[in-house]
């Protein structure tokens, strides 16, 4: 503010400038949560029916993974099931009586809708329902939808949960309930930070077997661990449960004040949070020293993909550093991700949803010196000389907590000194 | 509905995808949910493209459904030719759209853009991905190659046709074969669909014939290009030294050149190598192939023909294709298994017990469970098949390529020699797998046998503890056979027990 600014100005703009974008979208449908769900959940299998492009699509996220008997198939949708609907509803039942005797270790079922069987209207909720009447007590079967026309990418995770969420039992402790899938070690070291904050009754939900269903009731608070969650948060309140709001546990920063508002949420003295994290908060900040120099002053883009985008630009821009050009996100929970957004830099432009050319129009304008995209534009804006960090690494690598941190920030640093090194 | 993990083929959209990436000048729109991208990085991580694919997909969203997908549709069409300018435009559906019934072909001409736009109709619930190439490469050849002229032929002059994006080594087989046409003094005219134009295929009409590289992609726009423009076509495969030679000698008939420049010169050094003295041991070893069926004949050739060993299994999974596999079979004295499902593959392949299995990325799965040395000659592929060294299957090159490939997975001759005679050497035992096993413990037999269980209806056999002792002195690498055959032999005299002697009858009676 000037001495000659006018009292009567426009008010310094404040927060995130958060625009909405429509046409072409460059993500991966819900479907793609199957590659990491099915290693979570250790007896649940995942039946998508759908098409062969769906099962193309798996087969093409999931790599190598599908060599190794996953728990995952595709009921391949043909001209005769289109023909008439009631005979679809017994090739179901045949597909699945077929699975079921090949993999009597299967405890859950999933019937996973895509975007063929959303248009002809093939009612999943009603098979899961009579084919669970077939199979208890053994399996139960759940459906939910992983189709690109619903869900995009991560989106998929949520629509699993909230599934899972009607089925879990009645409970009236208080207790905390984490939702999201983490990796087991990741899940492992916020038990023991919980545990050392003196919150005893910690859940998680998916739980690592079919078995493992934490009971919810009104007494329940529960806390995201990751920001795609918004089917599942609702289905929790519906059952009386109450979200602990806080920044997604990324970088040192990020998981102090996740872990923060858990144990304010349970009446634990601030005192107790600081002497529980102290070790966590200065191996990450040494961590994260490492990667600092290297981020600094970076101008960082992001693609949408996961909804992951606006944690990870905090995590970058307050605690590395980097300046953001653009966020990127297929889709913005405003109450969610709320404490974030707080966090970003004024000014940031955030974009909810995409139109794909007009977006790299605009990548290719700024020059950024990392990008961060999928796999369909990584190697073409490398060929433009543009740095790149492929985004699905960020779901199939640890990288909450502190422990995870300095990782996290690898990540987002190799591709840099990559270039260096080749142009050395 | 068929219950699938893996898939051969995608959808017949991604081979229009292929041929549309393949070519320059040319756009895709393709009306498909939001998702259906994925298929982008296909080319943009398998075969590592530089740039994006050629496609422009309309990604609508269930709140799309309600509204107008259609003029979803159209405005994407409208916006991919006002950015991208091309020469020519295809038109589809993918899988979900194909059922919303909106019509690409219909809604693009409503547009009236000044360049040819061609619809495609790929039915995505019964076709697939290659019957998708072959389909778009027809349709485009046959909008935009135009009528016959009266112009003259260019003399000696052909059109290479089929080499495709995502195509099993594609680059460089048209390398090899442009080689072979330029020492025999044919001209090139147009190669399509890798590298050309819309403008290019419309000066297909002016060579002098067709070469059809892969028959896959590019039989069906042959065909037409013969009675459409009266050219004829060449469709032997060049792969090996044989396939190579008479491919020479056909292409040379039609263009009316002498064989000579290219038969009399270097060739491949595959003769020799097969010839020498260290290659006997390959003599009668088994082998399997399965793969797409140019590919999967022509190595069951080169591997009985030109390296000498003995073909247990061939199969494929292209049912377009399964007469000529089927007939190619029957010349080696076996059945073809035409099949899409990889557990049948599987269990054949457990049956027949070979000693060296040429497939697609799954069979080197397979052979990997099964403990068996494996190489990969066809798509579908994975990103090592891409190599960034100079690798055709085709031409004498390829011949070079192929023996080394076939080959290389197999212990050396000597090694094996040794192997037999030391049996409990302390690095050459059954604990240490072959190199292309990774080096690790095998692991592999146990899990062999159950699938061999798995795969036999028949009742097990009870072994003594001394036949399963002298069965281990057996080296891995025959063992599963040695097994195989000595069941099999005590099953076809109903003998209650498996001895030492029987395993010894066995080995003598089969030893033919």
């Amino acid at each position: 503010m000037t001495a000659l600014a006018s009292p009567l100005a426009a008010p310094v703009p404040c927060g995130p400038e958060i625009r909405h974008e429509r046409g072409q979208r460059a993500v991966f449908c819900g479907l793609t949560g199957i590659v990491w769900l099915h290693r979570k959940i250790q007896d649940a299998f995942f039946l998508v029916v759908g098409s062969r492009t769906c099962a193309h699509l798996i087969q093409s996220a999931a790599g190598v993974m599908i060599f190794a008997e996953p728990r995952f198939a595709t009921a391949i949708i043909e001209e005769r099931d289109l023909a008439g609907l009631a005979d679809a509803h017994e090739e179901l039942d045949r597909v699945v009586r077929r699975l079921l005797e090949r993999r009597p270790d299967i405890r859950l079922l999933f019937l996973v809708g895509s975007c063929p069987s959303e248009v002809i209207k093939l009612d999943l909720g009603r098979a899961a329902a009579r084919l669970s009447g077939t199979f208890a007590p053994d399996v139960r079967v759940l459906s939910y939808s992983g189709s690109g026309i619903e869900t995009t990418f991560t989106q998929g995770e949520d629509a699993c949960l909230a599934a899972l969420v009607p089925d879990l039992p009645r409970g009236n402790d208080d207790s905390l309930l984490v939702v999201g899938a983490l990796a087991d070690v990741v899940e492992d070291q916020f038990a023991r930070l919980f545990a050392d904050l003196g919150i005893d009754r910690v859940r998680f939900l998916p739980g690592r077997r079919a078995a493992d269903r934490a009971p919810v009731g009104p007494n329940t608070r529960y806390l995201l661990a990751q920001p795609f969650l918004a089917d599942t948060a609702r289905a929790l309140e519906d059952r009386g449960a109450t979200r602990i709001p806080a920044p997604f546990p990324l970088g040192a920063e990020g998981t102090t004040l996740w872990l923060a508002a858990a144990a304010r949420a349970f009446g634990i003295a601030p005192s107790r949070v600081v002497a529980a994290t102290e070790a966590g908060r200065a191996r990450a900040g040494r961590a994260l020293q490492a990667h600092r120099a290297a981020l600094a002053g970076r101008r960082v883009f992001f693609f949408p993909d996961s909804q992951l985008e606006v944690p990870l630009a905090r995590f970058l821009s307050r605690e590395m550093g980097a300046e953001l050009i653009e966020v990127g996100t297929p889709y913005l929970h405003r109450s969610h991700l709320a404490e974030d957004l707080a966090l970003l830099p004024d000014g940031t432009a955030v974009t909810e949803g995409q139109s794909l050319d007009d977006q790299l129009d605009r990548c290719r304008a700024a020059r950024p010196d990392l990008t961060v995209c999928g796999l369909g534009l990584a190697n073409p804006l490398e060929a433009e000389d543009l740095a790149t960090k492929w985004s699905i690494e960020l779901l199939f690598t640890p990288i909450q907590g502190y422990e995870q941190a300095g990782d996290l920030a690898g990540l987002f640093t190799r591709p840099l000194a990559r270039r260096a090194r080749l142009e050395g | 509905m068929q219950l699938t993990l893996w898939t051969y083929e995608g959808p017949p959209h991604i081979g229009a995808m292929r041929v549309a990436t393949a070519m320059r000048g040319l756009h895709y729109v393709l009306h498909a949910p939001q998702g259906d991208t994925y298929a982008d990085l296909l080319f943009t991580m398998i075969e590592r493209h530089g740039a994006r694919p050629p496609v422009t997909y309309t990604t609508f969203q269930a709140r799309d459904l309600g509204s107008d997908t259609a003029e979803i549709f159209k405005q994407a069409v409208a916006a991919a030719y006002e950015r991208f300018r091309p020469q020519a435009m295809i038109v589809g559906a993918s899988c979900t759209a194909e059922l919303l019934q909106d019509d690409p072909g219909g809604l693009s001409r409503a547009l009236g853009l000044p360049i040819p736009v061609i619809p495609l109709e790929l039915p995505a619930y019964q076709k697939k991905e290659n019957w998708g190439a072959s389909e778009t490469f027809y349709r485009l050849v046959r909008t935009l190659a135009g009528p016959r002229t009266d112009a003259p032929r260019i003399q000696a002059s052909c059109n290479i046709l089929g080499p495709t994006s995502l195509g099993f080594r594609h680059r460089d087989d048209l390398r090899e074969v442009r080689g072979l046409l330029g020492e025999l003094g044919i001209a090139v005219n147009v190669v399509a669909p890798l590298g050309a134009t819309p403008a290019d295929l419309g000066r297909l009409g002016q060579a002098a014939f067709n070469v059809v590289l892969y028959p896959e992609v590019a039989r069906s726009a042959a065909q037409w290009l013969e009675r459409t423009h009266g050219q004829p076509f060449v469709e032997t495969a060049p792969i090996g030294v044989k396939g190579t030679t008479a491919f020479v000698e056909a292409v040379a008939a039609l263009a009316g050149v002498d064989s000579a420049p290219v038969l009399d010169g270097e060739g491949s050094r595959l003769p020799w190598y097969a010839r020498s003295v260290d290659s006997t041991y390959l003599t009668g070893k088994r082998v399997f192939v399965f793969g797409d069926a140019t590919h999967a004949v022509a190595a069951a050739r080169v591997a009985t023909r030109e390296i000498g060993f003995s073909l247990v299994g061939l199969g494929t999974y292209s049912r377009e294709f399964a007469r000529e596999v089927r007939a190619e079979a029957e010349s080696h004295g076996i059945e073809a298994l035409v099949t899409d499902d990889y557990l049948a593959v599987e269990a054949a392949i457990a049956a027949a017990q070979p000693e060296l299995v040429l497939g697609t990325q799954m069979e080197r799965h397979v052979a990997k469970r099964l403990g068996i040395p494996c190489a990969v000659i066809s798509a579908p592929m994975h990103v090592q098949d891409v190599p960034a060294r100079h690798a055709p299957q085709m031409g004498f090159e390829g011949a070079n390529v192929l023996f080394d490939t076939f080959v290389h997975p197999l212990m050396m001759g000597l090694e094996e020699h040794l192997l037999a005679m030391f049996r409990d050497d302390p690095e050459f035992h059954d604990g240490v797998a072959p190199s292309h096993l990774g080096g690790r413990p095998r692991e592999a037999e146990a899990e062999a046998e159950v699938v061999v269980a798995a795969a036999s209806t028949v009742t097990p056999v009870v072994w003594s503890i001394e036949a399963e002792r002298e069965l281990k002195k057996v080296p891995f690498f025959v063992r599963g056979k040695a097994r195989h055959n000595t069941e099999r032999y005590a099953r076809e005299r109903a003998l209650p027990l498996i001895t030492v002697e029987t395993l010894y009858d066995a080995k003598a009676h089969f030893s033919r």
